[in-house]
Order: C-alpha cells, then structure tokens, then sequence
C-alpha cells in the first residue's frame, strides 16, 4: 500500500503534535510519520467512492436543537468540583501564569 | 452460578435465592479467576454486599422490589460512577473520581441492581483486544494466551467467566459486540441515542453508545428497557418512546427476512464461516426467508471510521489538559503543561488516534478528509435503507476470526480491521448485537464465535425478538471456558 501514502513531513508531524498538545519526543516522530501514513494510504480508500452532491453527514440520525426552559437547578457543589483538581489553593485550581505562559 | 440476569432477579423476588449468597458467590469467583484474567479493575466488595443485604431485608419485609433487584452487574470502567474510580484504563485518569452517576447507573440502581464492579477496557475504549489497557492486558476466560476482545473486553472477560450476572460496555465501532463474541456471550448496541451518553466519557459523540453484556438475549433486552428513554442531560438522546421488550421477548416475528451481504462471506476463519452458515440453515428452519443482499461499502466503513471517530476523539480528548482534573506534568509554562501532561498521560493508541484526529481536521485536509469521510457516511446509510426495504434483520458474522493470541496482533491497521463487520452499524447509527453461535476448534482448544443481526434505527423490538428466537434455535456452545470448570 506504500505507493497510496500521502507525503507526510516529519515537520509535518511536529506541526500536528503541537496542535494536539502533544510533547512527543524527537525520537517518536518518524515512527509516528510511518504510523500515521500507513493509516492515511488506507483512508484513501475514500476516493474512490462517488460523492458528487451529497450532504455530509455529522450525525446518523436527523436531530434538532433542543431547549429548555431557562431555570435553576442545583449545581455541582463547590467541593465536588475541585475534588479532582491537581493543584489547588483554597477555593480555586492553581494553574501557572497564563498572560506570556503560553509559547505557541 | 453462569445462570442468567432473570432467573436471579425471579429467585430473589421469590425468596428462593438471596442477593447477598449471590454476591458473596460472584465475589469468591472474582477473587479465583480476576488475578489470571484482569477482567476488574476494581471491585467493590462491601458496597455490594451492603446493597444486597439492603434488598433482602426489603423482600422479608415485604417491600415492592425494582426489576434488578439485588443483580450484580460490572461496568465497564469508562461510565461515571460515584463509586470508585472512573479511570478509562488509562493513566491520565489513575486517581479521577467522578463526583456523578452516569444516567444509565441511576437507572440501574432506581431497579436495585447492585454495581459489583469497574472493568477495564482499552484505553479510552480505543482498541478490539483488551492489551491496551494502563493496567494490564485483559486475558480471555475461554484461554487466558488469548485476548478478549475489545475495547469491553473486561466486561465480556467477566460475563464470560460468570463473574457478574451481566456487564455494560459501550460501542463506538463494535466495542460491545466483538468482545461478547471472542468471549462466548451475547453483546447489543442499541440505536443511536437510544440509551443516555451523560456520564459515558466521550470517545467518538456521534458513534458512541451504551449497551449491554449478558449471557441471554432476553437478559439483554431487561437491561436495555431499563436504561434506554429520553434524558435531559444528554441532547442527542432519542424522545422517541421505548418500547417494552423483554416480557414480550418471545413473539417471534412470522416469517422474518434475514438479509444476507454477499460482501459479509470472505476473509472469515473456517469456524465463523459455518457458523454463519448453521445460522442460516436454523433461521430457514424457523420459517424466515433468507434474502440476498448487497452492501458493498462494507470495505470502506473502516476507512471512514478511521477519519470521523479520531477526528471526534481529538476534540473530545482536548479536555484532558492537566488543569482541572487528570494526571498533571508539573513545571514549565503553560503549553508545557497541556502538552506533557497529555503526553505522560496517554497511550501509544490514543495518541495516535489524537494526531490522526488532529491531523485530518487541520487546515488543508479537512475537505479530503474530514467531509469527505462524512460523504461516505450518508452513502452508508443509504445503502443500509435500502437493504432494509427488503429485509427485517441483516444476519453476518460478528468478527472475521475467533480470539487472537495476546501479542499475535501489533499492526494497528491489522487491528482495525477486527471490526470490519461492526463499524456500520455505529457509522449509520442503527442496533446490531451478537450472539454466541459456534466454536472454532482449530487451535485445539475450543473458542466461541459469534453471529451478529442487525436492524434498523428504533428496530430493537424486532432485532431482540429475532435474536431471541435464533439463540434459542442454536442452544447452548456444547463446551464452557475452562477457568469456569476448574473455578466450579
């Protein structure tokens, strides 16, 4: 099936790691890259099925939005809501500085 | 100890059998067979007999009891339970402890099931063998050389192995069926949106859905009518009324069509092959009337599969991020935390299926991937209406082979495509469940096969009661696994 993969970069691998907040290791990416584009040269399968003027289907059944009156209902208590937290001060989740935290 | 869900729950309202020596039965039987088998994760072993002796003392003093009352049921341990811990066999979740009920548990405990347990899964449900999972390969009760299954595989390990009366897992591309199947045990996937998802962490959300595990058509069916119907915590839940099924199980339909894909009759092992055929010759038997039909994109549901169920993974795992809840990678700034929190976190699959996810989302590949895969979905569901204008019911195997050695499959392709014949079902949203229908004896020691139906949307009442029918026309597989006998 080689001859069906795409071309996938290892830039390209780096690129969708990062978008995936995903720290791989430099050493990972190659056999990442062989992985994933065994996986897509099978996914090509796709083309050759004909889909002229089809919708995309999102969702098997039809469905519409659903809504409810606006009211109040208990919410989840406060302590409940931080039971899982990993770091925690006080009433709030500690988390590191967010203004020029980000690198991306 | 391996009888059924119902006969149970009639003794215990009858007073011929009590919760509690049920329990204690399963939980000696969890403590033999669990340390060779790793069907549980966690057992809850106070809290069961706590809940049973509950139900006794309400019988004895002659209060109403539910429709589970005092039934030990394990469930698959990527449902939200206040008891326990709620990890998804996956390392990003080790300690999580869900501050709710999934619907369907509340629905189980409103009837008096008992929660005897968390059973473990691959990796957010990703996998068909049970050997990607934080804690452990699952081993198969039938040869624990082999897999289960998966990604229920823990459940259907402990249904097999009678370990609980009965099991739930939940299905994204035949994650109940091929495990019920490889484990000798009946597994449904109800319709699209037909049972809750509130509290079933999300996997793929236009694919997934909860169903049961259990050692009778009929069993299934009970479980289904409870949990099934409308919920107002999950907006993709069906309104459309349920309808009651398991008292009326036995009005076999007369004179059924079975449909049979021409495209579902390559690439099988010898012993799912005959018992395929055996099937056929038996629904014959009983009046059905067999159709040929063609659905020749079953080759192409992996493909699709593969685009739509990574890309709604990748979004739906974006909330695993080391802030709220989850394992956190300390140090460092914020990207840094997401991305090695996740990275430390996650299996080789799941990120894998996170960068497939990722990947064919992305700017640039969405449209010839992404939409495209969405494309081929309606022309999957159009040719299944289609089939079903001319059949009731589509008869095929559940898996091309039985279990597999443990370790015998380490492509991940090769592994997809254990589910060639169950991702369909969940691309066009409609019920499928498998029935144990054979034994493969070609290794030397016997493992089931199985045969699954499938219906259309909201076609349960047909689907369960020719399946009823068909399983009692098949009887019992002729031979037990054999940590069973030596457990007995």
């Amino acid at each position: 099936m080689s001859e069906t993969r795409p071309p996938l970069s290892l830039d390209e691998v780096r690129h969708v790691a990062k978008l995936s907040r995903l720290a791989l290791p430099e050493a990972r990416m190659a056999s990442m890259r062989d992985e994933l584009a065994a996986i897509l040269g099978h996914i090509a399968l796709l083309q050759n099925v004909p889909v002229e003027g089809l919708e995309p289907m999102a969702r098997p059944l039809a469905m519409s939005n659903r809504l409810r009156e606006d009211s109040e209902s208990p919410p989840l208590s406060r302590e409940l809501a931080l039971l899982n937290a990993p770091a925690r001060e006080g009433e709030f989740i500690a988390v590191p500085k967010v203004l020029g935290g980000e690198s991306s | 100890m391996s009888g059924d869900l119902v006969a149970l729950r009639d003794g215990i309202r009858s007073g011929s059998r009590s919760a509690l020596s049920a329990v204690n039965g399963y939980l000696t039987a969890i403590d033999a067979s669990n340390p060779s088998l790793n069907a549980f994760h966690e057992v809850f072993a106070d809290a069961a007999r706590e809940a049973a002796s509950q139900v006794d003392g309400a019988r004895k003093s002659g209060r109403l009891l539910g429709r589970l009352a005092g039934v030990p049921i394990a469930v698959k341990d990527n449902i939200a339970t206040r008891l326990g811990h709620t990890t998804c066999s996956s390392r990003i979740l080790e300690n999580y402890r869900s501050p709710f009920d999934a619907t369907a548990i509340e629905r189980l405990a409103a009837e008096g099931a008992i929660i005897i347990g968390k059973t473990n899964l691959d990796e957010f449900a990703m996998g068909s063998s049970c050997e990607r999972c934080a804690w452990g390969a699952v081993r198969n009760p039938w040869d624990p050389t082999r897999v289960p299954g998966g990604s229920s595989g823990g459940s259907a390990a402990a249904v097999g192995a009678s370990l609980c009366s009965a099991a739930l897992g939940s299905d994204t591309g035949g994650s109940i069926r091929q495990p019920a199947s490889l484990c000798g045990i009946v597994g449904f996937k109800p319709t699209y949106g037909r049972i809750s998802r509130y509290g079933l962490v999300a996997f793929g959300s236009s694919l997934d859905q909860i169903g049961p595990l259990t050692r009778s058509v009929r069993d299934a069916a009970l479980l289904y009518e409870v949990m099934a119907g409308d919920d107002a915590n999950d907006s993709t839940c069906a309104s459309r009324e349920v309808e009651a099924i398991s008292d009326t199980i036995d009005h076999a339909p007369r004179a059924p069509r079975v449909g049979l894909p021409r495209q579902y009759r390559t690439g099988n092992s010898a012993a799912v092959d005959a018992a395929l055929e055996r099937a056929v010759d038996l629904l014959k038997g009983m009046g059905a009337k067999i159709v040929d039909i063609d659905l020749p994109m079953t080759d192409v549901g992996i493909s699709t599969y593969y685009v739509i169920a990574p890309a709604e993974a990748s979004s739906n795992l974006a909330r695993f991020d080391g802030i709220r809840y989850g394992h956190r990678a300390m140090g460092g700034d914020l990207f840094e935390l997401y991305a090695r929190s996740r990275a430390e976190g996650f299996g080789a699959e799941v990120q894998r299926r996170i960068m497939l996810g990722t990947y064919v989302l992305s700017a640039g590949y969405y449209d010839a991937y992404y939409r495209r895969a969405l494309q081929v979905r309606r022309v999957i569901k159009q040719e299944f209406d289609l089939a079903f204008a001319a059949c009731d019911v589509i008869l095929g195997p559940t898996s091309p082979t039985a279990a597999f050695p443990i370790g015998g499959v380490t492509d991940p392709l090769a592994m997809y495509m254990c589910d060639v014949y169950t991702v369909n079902t969940n691309i066009a949203g409609i019920c499928g469940i498998s029935l144990p229908a054979g034994l493969d004896y070609s290794s030397g020691s016997p493992l089931p096969v199985g045969v699954q139906l499938q219906a259309q949307a909201f076609a349960e009442p047909t689907l369960l009661r020719i399946a009823y029918a068909l399983e009692r026309e098949l009887g019992p597989l002729g031979a037990a696994p054999p940590t069973l006998t030596t457990a007995a």
